[in-house]
C-alpha cells in the first residue's frame, strides 16, 4: 500500500516536470535564439546557437530606448499604483465607517463600475481627455487611477471588517482628526491589504498596451508600447526581435524572483474575493 | 463619519472625481454619442437606432462577435482543465511543487503583447521545425489561415493563464481538511472515488469563480490578438475589442464604433451579473 502510494506520487512528479519544462520552453526558445545570428535561426531554431551572438542584445537595447521606456514605466506605474493605494484606502475607509444609505449607494456605484469593459469608455475617454489637452503622462496617471480605484476600493473595504471601531473612537477622544487617525493607526493595519492593491495594479498597469497606445506619445512610451513600434520594425529579422523581448522581460522576472510569494498571495487573494 | 462630516468628503472626493470622469461620464456620454453621427469632432445629429440596426447588419462585426465567442469556450474549457490538472499537481506532497507553481504562474505577469509576439516565433518558426524533423504537414503555416489563427489564440491564452486558475484551485483544495481525505482512505475509497466524492464537491465553487473569470477576460482579450495575429488573415480573427478598436481609430467611425462598445458592454455584463447570480444562490445554499 505504502509502495503503491510513493509509485504514484513519483508518476505525478513526472508528470508536473514535464509539463513545467513544456511551460518554460517558449522561454527558453526565445533566449536561445535570440543569441542566434539571423542565418543561425534560418537553418534550426530548436538547438543552442554555434556562435553566441551578443550584438543583437546590443542593437535592441539601443534601439528599444531601453533606459528610457524603463523609466517612464517605472514612473507611470509607480505613481499611479501610489496614488491608488492612497486614495483607494481613504475611500474603503470612510465608505466602510459611514453606515449611512447614502455611503453604501456610492460603493455600489464603485463595484458597478468593474462591469464596464474599457472599451465601452475608450472613445469619449480620449476625447474628453484630448480636448481638456491632457493626453500625457499626467492624463494617463489619472486614468489609471480611475480605473484601478474600484477593486482597490472593494478590498480595503472588505478588509475594514477586520479593523475595530473602538480605535476611531479612542483616537477621537484623544483628540486626533480624523486625518491623524486614518494615517497612524488605520492605514498600518491595512497594509496586508495595501500589498495586495499594490502587486494587483502593478501587474496591469506595468503590461498596459491599449490605454498607453492612446494616450502617449512616442517619445513617453512605456515599455509594451515601445515593443509594439520595435516589432513592427523588425518584421522578420527574429534575432533581434527576440533579443528585444528578452531585455523587455528581464524587469519581470526580477520582480518576480523577489516578491514571488507576496505576488502569489496577492493574486490569490484578489482573485478569490 | 457621518453625510454631514467634511472628513468623509474629503476622504472620498479624489476617486469620486477620477471615477465620474475617467469612467462614468465617458460612459453616459458614450450611449448618446452611439444615437448620432458624432465623428468625434463636428457638431451632431440625432439619427435614433441606426447605427444599431446597420451594426447587426455589418458581417465583420458579427464575425467578431462569433470569433470571439467560439474563442471563450474554447479557452474556458482548456483553461479550467489546465488549470485544475495543475493545482491538483502540486498540491501533491512532490518535491518540487514550489518550484513548479513558481514556473506554471510565471507567464501572468508578463504582458499579452509580448506573450503574443514571442508565440508568433514559436507557431510560425519553431512548429514549422518540428513539423519539418517529423515529417507532420499541419505544423507548417500556423497562423497563416483562420483556423490555425483561432488555435494559437486558444493555446497562448491557456499558456498564460491556466497558472492563475491554478492559483484559485489551489486556495480551495488547501481548504479541504486532510482527516476527511485520511478518513476515506481508510474506509477503502480509491483515489478516483475520493476526487469525485470529496475533492470535487468541496472545490466546486472554484470552478464557477474560474468559469466567470476566464469568460470575461476572454471576451476582452487585446493585447494577445493583436500580437499574436493582428487580426489576420483578412480580418477572420479579429475579435471584439480590436473591431471596436478599429472602427473607432483606424476607420474613424467614432459614434458607430461606440455603438458596438455598448452592445460589448452588454454582453460583458450579462455574463458578470450571471456569475453574481450563481454565487448568491450558492451562498444561500450553504
Amino acid at each position: 500500500m505504502k509502495n503503491q502510494e510513493k509509485k504514484s506520487l513519483f508518476s505525478i512528479e513526472i508528470l508536473g516536470i514535464i509539463l513545467g519544462f513544456l511551460w518554460i520552453a517558449p522561454f527558453y526558445l526565445m533566449i536561445v535564439n535570440a543569441f542566434k545570428t539571423k542565418r543561425d535561426i534560418f537553418s534550426g531554431v530548436l538547438g543552442f546557437p554555434a556562435e553566441w551572438e551578443f550584438d543583437n542584445f546590443v542593437q535592441a537595447f539601443i534601439d528599444l530606448a531601453f533606459l528610457k521606456s524603463l523609466f517612464n514605466s517605472v514612473l507611470i506605474t509607480g505613481l499611479s499604483v501610489g496614488i491608488i493605494v492612497i486614495f483607494s484606502s481613504m475611500a474603503g475607509y470612510a465608505l466602510a465607517r459611514n453606515k449611512s444609505k447614502l455611503s453604501g449607494v456610492m460603493f455600489f456605484v464603485f463595484v458597478a463600475a468593474m462591469l464596464i469593459p474599457f472599451q465601452s469608455v475608450m472613445i469619449p475617454l480620449i476625447s474628453i481627455f484630448g480636448q481638456a489637452d491632457m493626453l500625457n503622462a499626467a492624463g494617463l496617471i489619472f486614468m489609471y487611477l480611475g480605473f484601478g480605484c474600484s477593486l482597490s476600493i472593494f478590498l480595503y473595504h472588505g478588509a475594514m471588517t477586520g479593523v475595530s471601531k473602538s480605535l476611531d473612537e479612542a483616537a477621537i477622544i484623544d483628540g486626533a482628526s480624523r486625518f491623524q487617525l486614518f494615517w497612524k493607526i488605520i492605514f498600518p493595519l491595512l497594509k496586508p491589504i495595501s500589498v495586495t492593491v499594490a502587486i494587483l495594479n502593478v501587474i496591469w498597469i506595468w503590461n498596459d498596451y491599449l490605454l498607453p497606445s492612446l494616450v502617449l506619445s512616442e517619445a513617453n512610451a512605456t515599455i509594451p508600447l515601445k515593443m509594439f513600434y520595435f516589432f513592427g520594425q523588425y518584421t522578420k529579422q527574429w534575432h533581434l526581435a527576440l533579443a528585444g523581448l528578452t531585455i523587455a522581460i528581464i524587469p519581470v522576472i526580477i520582480g518576480y524572483f523577489f516578491a514571488q510569494k507576496q505576488i502569489i498571495n496577492g493574486v490569490s487573494e484578489g482573485a478569490v474575493k | 463619519m457621518q453625510n454631514r462630516s467634511p472628513a468623509f468628503w474629503l476622504f472620498l472626493t479624489p476617486v469620486i472625481l477620477a471615477l465620474g470622469i475617467v469612467v462614468v461620464i465617458p460612459f453616459l456620454y458614450g450611449l448618446v454619442y452611439s444615437f448620432t453621427d458624432w465623428n468625434g469632432l463636428a457638431a451632431t445629429e440625432f439619427i435614433g437606432f441606426e447605427h444599431y440596426i446597420n451594426l447587426f447588419q455589418e458581417k465583420e462585426f458579427m464575425n467578431s462577435i462569433w470569433f470571439t465567442l467560439k474563442f471563450a469556450v474554447a479557452s474556458v474549457l482548456l483553461l479550467n482543465f489546465f488549470g485544475l490538472a495543475l493545482a491538483l499537481i502540486v498540491t501533491r506532497n512532490i518535491k518540487t511543487n514550489n518550484l513548479l507553481r513558481t514556473v506554471f504562474f510565471m507567464p501572468n505577469l508578463i504582458g499579452g503583447l509580448i506573450l503574443g509576439f514571442i508565440w508568433q516565433f514559436i507557431f510560425v518558426s519553431v512548429f514549422g521545425d518540428i513539423g519539418e524533423l517529423l515529417g507532420v504537414e499541419s505544423m507548417q503555416g500556423w497562423l497563416s489561415t483562420t483556423e490555425t489563427g483561432f488555435w494559437g489564440l486558444v493555446i497562448l491564452t491557456s499558456w498564460q493563464m491556466a497558472g492563475y486558475i491554478m492559483i484559485i484551485y489551489i486556495a480551495y483544495l488547501e481548504n479541504i481538511p486532510k482527516e476527511l481525505i485520511e478518513a476515506a482512505k481508510i474506509d477503502g475509497a480509491s483515489s478516483f472515488q475520493r476526487f469525485k466524492n470529496i475533492t470535487f464537491p468541496l472545490v466546486a465553487p472554484a470552478f464557477t469563480i474560474s468559469m466567470f473569470l476566464t469568460l470575461s477576460t476572454s471576451f476582452k482579450i487585446y493585447d494577445q490578438n493583436l500580437s499574436l495575429t493582428n487580426g489576420g488573415p483578412y480580418n477572420s480573427t479579429q475579435m471584439v475589442a480590436m473591431e471596436i478598436v478599429r472602427t473607432a481609430f483606424s476607420d474613424n467611425q467614432m459614434s458607430y464604433a461606440q455603438a458596438k462598445a455598448v452592445i460589448f458592454f452588454l454582453i460583458v455584463a450579462v455574463v458578470a451579473l450571471t456569475q453574481v447570480y450563481y454565487n448568491k444562490k450558492r451562498e444561500v445554499e450553504m
